[in-house]
């Protein structure tokens, strides 16, 4: 948990626990061109020492502006990256080695951002979806592949008819929701949802938010979700984080921090929001440049743009604050000079 | 109406498949004057991008126009050779695909591919289009800029890649601008962010743009006027505000209806029941029939035009004078 000592544990036995965990990119040109032009080797800080725990059956959402470390944060949580630092642990156990049981390995999945690259072109939806079906053995029998397959298309609101068809010959939208059939066809026990229905029309994300609560009370689903849509996120979450430049700057539950946000940074994103009153008025950006992750700005990364920043916040890093159920990692509110 | 930039008359789209004609768009007609944003809104599949694709000339094979016509500037643009088209698309109309990765090309860094673009199609100094390169990575708001432009498209976010698609589909100064989806990898303010640079184009140069976007609020910051479509169709066209406010079209209710609440949470969200008919399945009448909770006889039998309904225009029944009085007014999507 983020500060080992006070740890802040949410009820219930966690799934998934990230403790620490960072991941670091080498983005330096190549060697040949550095030494040519006296290029340093620069590194990236996607996430920095990001701790969490999701309790099963619960949703834990992460929110934060495009580039803040949320889908490296889901790579590392299904194992598609090793992290640079920290640990990650399946139920109670190391990630690394909970993969390597197929057992383990079947009961997590995870849906992409990007329905377009993560859907195999030369293969027919149908295939597609049955892929994790067969791979792991779930049902053997022609007749009863092809019957799951067309119930989850229909889950959906595909038809069976449609798993004839590439994934080309499909909308945005229609290809996201392969996509979230093909996640839930190797009935997983956790799913990473990254950005699961941005490209869905408000009646059919309705739709599937339904059916993934659905699944979640009748099997106990645990989520790691992600979006930049904050209705969706206020609506589907337990926990949620907020995440700034590689770091979680306010952690706790979703409903507390949606109603009493703390964190300067969680307080200018929950402003920014677009309304429908169609008053043809502007949002408030928050305001400022989005800093360099390859060099971050010193002491709190945030502060740069921050309403209540001082001295202290440009040297010193802040710390995890407590404040009832949140945690929260801002100077201000710990001085308790942040009254909202 | 000033005359306008972009006009879509009785578009027709169809699909020869194994399985038969497939019609994608149905008579689509939609037209957009200089400075206008026309938002296109509408469910998963109902042909939102393939009116974009056949505006740039662009229908994903085996697709093809099988009716209609479209005008740019008063010129028909849907029955150009190839060639000519390519240099109207980028120089004229500027494309934003739903998918970021097929516009972005692997294996050239994300400066050298807007570095290209001008230089396919302004005439500008060499020196110039590096700075003017840089200068559009910011305007998109990609930090440090300067230091990332030699990046490859991978080393992106996915949001930072829809923004690397959006600076160079703007980079050329078109007049029209297709954005499929523009905003929907990006945070709330980069979007705030994304969408002001779009409206200063159209505010500054009388750029036109059709923003495709699921956000309705996005479309009630953004657009002028709004179509609705379902099934290939448009059935609902109007000012933003009444779309938003005072939905026509049972659809158009449903659809707004379904949009979540940031101010409560609430066990189940809204959504309409079924799903949209395969294009293969269009049934008779009204295409949104099984569906609607008002429909009646005669919305199975004849098919609805737009007509006039309460504050725009919209293709149902329930509008038209003779259908009454077995129509009932349709319930608001707010009450
Ligand atoms: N393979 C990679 N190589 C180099 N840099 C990377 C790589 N993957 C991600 N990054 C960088 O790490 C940072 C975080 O990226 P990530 O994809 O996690 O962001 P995100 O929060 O999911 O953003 P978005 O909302 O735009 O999807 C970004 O600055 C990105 O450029
Ligand atoms: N190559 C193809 N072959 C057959 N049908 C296709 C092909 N491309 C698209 N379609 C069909 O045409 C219809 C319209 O697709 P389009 O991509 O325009 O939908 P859309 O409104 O943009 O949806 P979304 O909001 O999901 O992106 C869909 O039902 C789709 O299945
Ligand atoms: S630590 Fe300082 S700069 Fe950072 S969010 Fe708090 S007040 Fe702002
Ligand atoms: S025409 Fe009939 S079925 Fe169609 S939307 Fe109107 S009332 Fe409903
Ligand atoms: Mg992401
Ligand atoms: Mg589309």
């Amino acid at each position: 948990m983020p500060d080992a000592g006070g740890a802040l544990q949410p009820a219930g036995e966690p799934v998934l626990e990230a403790i620490g965990v960072s991941r670091l990119f080498d983005v330096s040109r190549p060697w040949l061109q550095r030494v040519l032009s006296g290029g340093r080797r620069q590194t990236l800080r996607a996430v920095d020492e990001a701790s969490f725990a999701i309790p099963r059956g619960t949703t834990f959402s992460l929110v934060g502006e495009s580039g803040c470390g949320k889908s490296t944060v889901a790579r590392l949580a299904v194992g598609l990256y090793p992290p640079s630092g920290g640990d990650i642990r399946f139920e109670g156990r190391p990630l690394r080695t909970a993969l390597a049981e197929p057992k383990l390995r079947r009961r997590m999945n995870m849906i992409f951002q990007d329905p377009y690259a993560s859907l195999n072109p030369r293969w027919r939806v149908r295939d597609i979806v049955a892929e994790p079906i067969r791979a792991f053995g779930i049902l053997k029998s022609a007749g009863q592949i092809r019957d799951r397959v067309g119930q989850l298309l229909n889950q959906v609101g595909l038809a069976m008819s449609d798993g004839d068809r590439y994934p080309h010959e499909f909308s945005g939208g229609q290809r996201q929701r392969v996509s979230i059939a093909r996640a839930l066809s190797s009935e997983p026990d956790f799913l990473v949802c990254d950005e699961p229905t941005s490209a869905l029309d408000v009646s059919v994300q309705a739709q599937i938010l339904n059916l993934m609560k659905d699944l979640q009370q009748r099997l106990q689903l645990t989520y790691l979700f992600i979006s930049h849509n904050l209705a969706v996120v206020r609506h589907v979450s337990d926990q949620l984080g907020v995440m700034y430049l590689g770091r979680i700057v306010e952690y706790g539950p979703g409903e507390e921090i949606f109603r009493a946000p703390r964190h300067p940074y969680t307080r200018l994103l929950l402003e920014a929001i677009p309304d429908l009153k169609v008053t043809g008025s502007r949002r408030t950006p928050v305001a400022g440049e989005v800093p360099s992750p390859i060099a971050p700005p010193p002491g709190c990364p945030f502060h740069p743009r921050c309403p209540l920043a001082n001295a202290r916040c440009s040297a010193e890093k802040p710390g995890y604050t407590r404040d009832g159920a949140v945690l929260v990692a801002c100077h201000a509110v710990e001085e308790g000079r942040s009254t909202p | 109406m000033k005359e306008p930039l972009l006009d879509i008359q009785e578009l027709s789209v169809e699909f020869p498949t194994r399985r038969g004609l497939l019609k994608a768009l149905d008579r689509v007609s939609l037209s957009l004057a200089p400075g206008e944003v026309l938002g296109v809104v509408g469910e998963s599949g109902a042909g939102k991008s393939l009116t974009g694709a056949a505006v740039i000339g662009l229908l994903p094979p085996p697709g093809r126009i099988s009716g209609g016509q479209i005008l740019l500037q008063g010129e028909r643009i849907d029955n150009l050779p190839p060639e000519r088209m390519r240099r109207i698309r980028g120089r004229r109309i500027g494309a934003i695909f739903q998918d970021p990765l097929t516009a972005l090309n692997p294996l050239y860094s994300v400066g050298r591919q807007l570095v290209e673009t001008m230089q396919t199609h302004l005439r500008l100094p060499d020196g110039e289009t590096r700075r003017r390169a840089i200068d559009w990575l910011q305007r998109v708001g990609i930090p440090a800029a300067e230091q990332r432009i030699d990046a490859y498209p991978h080393e992106f976010s996915g949001g930072m890649r829809q923004r690397v698609v959006i600076a160079l589909a703007l980079c050329a100064e078109p007049r029209l601008v297709i954005a499929d989806e523009p905003t929907t990898a990006l945070d709330v303010s980069i979007q705030a962010q994304v969408i002001e640079v779009l409206k200063g184009l159209t505010r500054e140069h009388g750029t036109a743009v059709m923003l495709i976007t699921h956000d309705m609020g996005v479309i009630a910051e953004t657009a002028d006027r709004v179509a609705v479509m379902y099934a290939g169709r448009v059935i609902e066209v109007g000012p933003v505000r009444e779309i938003v406010q005072t939905p026509s079209h049972p659809y158009t209710v449903g659809l707004m209806g379904s949009i979540p609440s940031l101010e409560t949470r609430v066990e189940r969200l809204r959504q309409i029941d079924g799903a949209m008919p395969r294009l293969n399945a269009i049934p008779p009448g009204c295409p949104f029939n099984p569906r609607c909770p008002n429909v009646f006889e005669r919305c199975r039998v004849e098919r609805p035009e737009l007509m006039p309904a309460l504050a725009t225009q919209a293709a149902c029944w329930l509008y038209d004078a003779a259908s009454l009085p077995a129509a009932s007014p349709v319930p608001s999507a707010h009450a």
